[in-house]
């Protein structure tokens, strides 16, 4: 492509718009502006300058700014849709969401459900969003800042009359101020931290320019997040485990291939007392009732030193104690866990008495363990009490008559025991569930008693690595960097010349007209030199 | 007990000079004589701000040392602290700008708020475990700093759209723009409504059905005109409901919400009847001297200094702490989504502005509605959409 050649001598790149080096306009169309559009200092861009392939095409659609803040405007209306009901993943886990929204919401349930919006944040056209962002992200600002720098590296401190009349801010007169008051002025601008450059009767000074790549340091922190949060989907960057461990249970640590075990020595739950904190909160705890005010795992983390070696029984040595509480999670190697939730009370054991319906004489007592089941209990003198049947979480019986269980958590046990006495030496079978006893076969005359029930704290400890956190950190960390070197800086430039008998004064700011117009007054003040005056606002009165 | 009390006295005597300052602010608008710089009334109503805005950080303190925890941990604390984060917002920008308008228009939402909240439970709440930490405050405070200079943007807004539009032609700008300050009058009813059924003690309970055929209890503090699902009046002499709800439905909240909008359009008819016309067109006349560039430019300007403080409070310092806490740093929970919308919008605004050029009036209509987003996420997320950070 051809460059093209300004007045004053200087080769631009085809598709400049106003000469890098002196501001001339260079197409037809910023001849008749009144003002210029200084936003990208009249440089040529890649999406304003070429239309031919189907490259160029996909560059364009992605770097308008209007097509950007309409992916924007997309993804914060989907993302809302997403808060109408809870999420698939907030639901109770034992529940089916094909029925759950349908028979909690209706049949704005159903709908929710059959769109899709139950799982929002993970469909396929959610996510294409969010990748649509990221390309429009990165070529937008490929679009611009290159030829943004160029520009702004190229300028001439001497520029073309034309340019400083096409300022927002612009004063003229043909009094032309003698040295000491221009050296006044410099010496304002200094006071104003300006960087000031001279050159044949012209004085440029400008300041805040690092604050124009603002929106690009930010676009780029933007992007490593965006980036960062994809790979978590890679392999051995992200593990999140849930992992329920009972008082004095030892566990492997899920996902850790065995290196790792972790003992829960005790849970507690501690809740508010009245006489807390002198009472200052009786009232609110009598309002709402109990408010729980710590829940904790003391745990011991332990290393399997054969774990290398297969086959090999585990041999635990201890890394570290710590006391797990929500906000204090234990760290260790690259993994982190969590409290996060528990359930009081499970059922461990039951304890029943086989009985003798007609005198009531108890023969003898056993102890189911809910979780490890004897096959038979011998209580002596011809008495023993068999187990059919174990049904850790009873949910009814099957269309066949066999008894189901819902899970192998012991939420709702049920028995089929087989009592054994010297009258009934084959046995009667007895159906025990919690309150309610049943005889399948035939009225029996043992039955076994309920006696007493076991329970231990269950704690919800969450196992989580995420070798992502760094990118992620960094990506926020330069976006910070980005949007305040962008918002909390302005680019400002003055431009002041003696050209042909008459004398210019200029001003531009990239945000901001309100400072650098209280600065221009500073500057210009007690001074023959009038102060660069708003042509916007000329133009209203 | 003393410490809290004392920091109660703090809030009250805050909010009384926040009226104070109002009627200063109000009082330099129509002082004629200074239109340059700024009036002696602007200047006493700044100061009875500043004095304002020092009583109020001295509840915060003194409840924080009363409770052991910063006061951001229920609906009540955290408007509070937004109301006190929108003074010392409104500070800084007035410092820059020195425009008595801002402080007549900024004052009254701030009494309004500091009144809404006054209308949820006030006392010291526990915290619970996951509140437990430090993120608390920083996140917390930081959230609603941002949020606060956000809506100086709004009520910068809102003067340049009382100024700038047209009330001799009715159409849909001055249709919203009177919708805008009917929301506000409805405040105002909220307010009244829940204080005078307090005032005289007025209790209605019912039982009702849940959405798990559950029998439960309600105890309405005002007349029920929603009823809660199959609900069964057991006080005596009490309003009955005029419809039942569906289980899925918060009737009470609902009720008050009725009652709310119900009372706040008679206040608005009201206002009309008596002004004998709209309540935009009867405004005009405070904002005559009123540059509109420099509204816009102070509404812009406040978007610019508020987003990165949002950024940081309410997206970086909430996933780091949700790192902790909750073990991921981001969840979908709605609060959540919520401030990414907000986030996301009012980058929308920046690049309006930037380069479709959307400045003054449409710029301003952008603000009503961030405004309208962060009111949501603050209010209406934590009373209706239930998720983790439903606390209140
Ligand atoms: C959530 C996503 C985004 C955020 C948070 C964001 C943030 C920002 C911010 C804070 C600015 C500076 C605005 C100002 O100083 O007034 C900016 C400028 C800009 N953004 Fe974005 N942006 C996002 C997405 C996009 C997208 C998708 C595009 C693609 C078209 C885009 C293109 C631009 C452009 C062209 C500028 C102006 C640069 C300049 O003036 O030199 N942005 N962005």
């Amino acid at each position: 492509m051809q460059n093209v050649k300004c007045e004053c001598g200087h080769d631009n790149p085809h598709g400049t718009i106003l000469c890098e080096l002196c501001g001339r306009a260079l197409t037809e169309k910023a001849k008749e502006e009144k003002l210029y559009d200084m936003r990208y200092e009249g440089s040529a861009r890649r999406s304003q300058t070429y239309n031919k392939s189907i490259i160029d095409k996909i560059w364009n659609f992605f770097s308008s700014v209007k097509v950007g803040i309409w992916i924007i405007l997309l993804t914060l209306i989907s993302a809302s849709l997403g808060t109408i009901l809870p999420q698939e993943f907030y639901l109770p886990n034992n529940v089916d969401p094909s029925v759950y929204y349908e028979d909690v919401y209706g049949t704005f349930g159903k709908w929710y459900y059959i769109i899709g919006f139950y799982d929002l944040y993970n469909s396929a056209w959610f996510i294409a969003l969010i990748a649509a962002l990221g390309v429009s992200l990165v070529i937008a600002s490929l679009d611009r800042a290159i030829p943004l720098y160029r520009a702004l590296k190229k300028q001439r401190v001497d520029r073309h009359e034309s340019f400083l009349k096409k300022q927002r801010l612009f004063a003229e007169t043909d009094k032309i101020p003698d040295e000491t008051e221009l050296q006044r002025v410099r010496e304002q601008l200094k006071k104003k931290r300006y960087k000031i450059r001279e050159e044949n009767g012209a004085l440029f000074a400008e300041k805040g320019r690092f604050s124009r790549w603002g929106p690009y340091v930010n676009h780029v922190g933007l992007i490593i997040f965006l980036i960062g949060s994809m790979l978590r989907s890679v392999d051995g960057l992200y593990i999140d485990e849930l992992l329920w461990i009972r008082e004095g249970e030892t566990l492997q640590v899920p996902s850790t291939k065995g290196e790792y075990y972790i003992k829960n020595e005790k849970f507690t739950v501690e809740t508010y007392e009245k006489e807390d904190k002198a009472g200052v909160f009786n009232e609110a705890l009598e309002r709402v009732g109990t408010v729980v005010k710590n829940y904790q795992t003391d745990a011991v983390l332990y290393r399997d030193e054969n774990n290398k070696l297969p086959g090999a029984k585990p041999q635990l040595s201890e890394l570290e104690k710590d006391d797990i509480q929500v906000n204090q999670p234990m760290k260790f190697d690259q993994f982190a866990v969590y409290q996060t939730s528990y359930q009081k009370d499970e059922m461990k054991a039951m304890q029943f008495a086989l009985t003798n319906k007609a005198t009531g004489r108890e023969m003898g007592e056993l102890t189911v363990d809910l979780f490890e089941q004897q096959d038979s209990y011998d209580l002596g003198s011809g008495y023993k009490v068999e187990l059919l049947g174990f049904y850790p979480d009873f949910d009814g019986f099957s269309k066949e008559g066999e008894p189901k269980s819902k899970s192998p958590l012991p939420n709702n046990p049920a028995f089929l025991f087989n009592m054994m006495s010297p009258e009934h030496p084959d046995g009667e079978v007895s159906f025990v569930e919690i309150q309610n006893t049943m005889e399948p076969l035939g009225e029996t005359d043992y039955k076994m008693t309920f006696k007493s029930l076991e329970t231990r704290d269950v704690s919800a400890l969450t196992i989580r690595k995420d070798l992502t956190l760094p990118i992620l950190g960094l990506g926020g960390i330069i976006f910070m960097a980005g949007v305040i070197q962008g918002s909390y800086w302005n680019h400002r430039r003055i431009w002041i010349q003696k050209k042909n008998g008459r004398f210019y004064a200029a001003g531009h700011t990239n945000k901001n007209w309100h400072g650098l117009k209280k600065e221009l007054d500073f500057v210009f003040k007690g001074a023959s030199i009038p102060a660069p005056e708003d042509q916007i606002e000329e133009n209203k009165k | 007990m003393g410490l809290a009390s004392l920091s109660s006295s703090l809030l009250y005597t805050a909010f009384v000079l926040y009226l104070v300052a109002t009627f200063f602010f109000g009082g330099a608008i129509r002082d004629k004589r200074s239109q340059s710089s700024v009036s002696g009334w602007a200047k006493v109503g700044f100061v009875v701000t500043i004095i304002g805005f020092i009583t109020h950080v001295g509840y915060f303190i003194t409840r924080w040392v009363a409770a052991d925890h910063a006061p951001v941990s229920n609906l009540f604390e955290f408007i509070v602290a937004f109301g006190m984060m929108l003074v010392g917002a409104f500070i800084l920008i007035y410092s820059i700008y020195r425009v008595s308008i801002l402080g007549l228009f900024t004052m009254p939402v701030v009494v309004l708020i500091i009144a809404y909240a006054s209308m949820f439970p006030r006392e010291l709440s526990p915290l619970i475990p996951a509140l437990q930490s430090d993120w608390l405050y920083i996140h917390v405070t930081t959230a609603a700093l941002g949020e606060a200079i956000l809506s100086i943007s709004f009520v910068a807004g809102l003067i340049y759209l009382i100024k700038a539009i047209d009330q001799t032609k009715v159409g849909k700008k001055t249709f919203w723009l009177e919708f805008v300050l009917y929301s506000l009058i409805s405040v105002i009813s909220f307010v009244i409504v829940t204080t005078s059924f307090n005032f005289i003690n007025y209790e209605a309970t019912f039982t009702w059905v849940d959405s798990n055929d559950q029998q439960l209890e309600e105890t309405y503090s005002i007349p029920a005109l929603v009823g809660p699902n199959q609900g069964e009046l057991q006080t005596d002499n009490r309003f009955t409901p005029i419809v039942d709800t569906p289980a899925l439905v918060n009737a009470k909240k609902l009720n008050t919400l009725v009652w709310s909008l119900g009372i706040g359009l008679a206040l608005y008819g009201l206002c009309r009847l008596v002004l004998r016309k709209r309540i935009g067109s009867a405004l005009k006349p405070v904002v005559k001297n009123v540059s509109l560039d420099l509204v816009d430019e102070i509404s812009y300007r406040s978007v610019i200094i508020g987003f990165p403080v949002f950024t940081l409070g309410a997206l970086i310092f909430a996933m780091i702490w949700a790192q902790i806490a909750w073990t991921r740093f981001w969840g979908w929970d709605p609060k959540e989504v919520w401030a990414l919308i907000t986030f996301l919008f009012y980058a929308a605004f920046l690049h309006l502005r930037l380069s479709k050029g959307w400045h003054g009036e449409k710029s301003a209509w952008l603000a009503v509605i961030g405004f309208a987003i962060i009111m949501f996420n603050l209010i209406a997320v934590n009373l209706v959409i239930a998720g983790l950070h439903s606390y209140a």
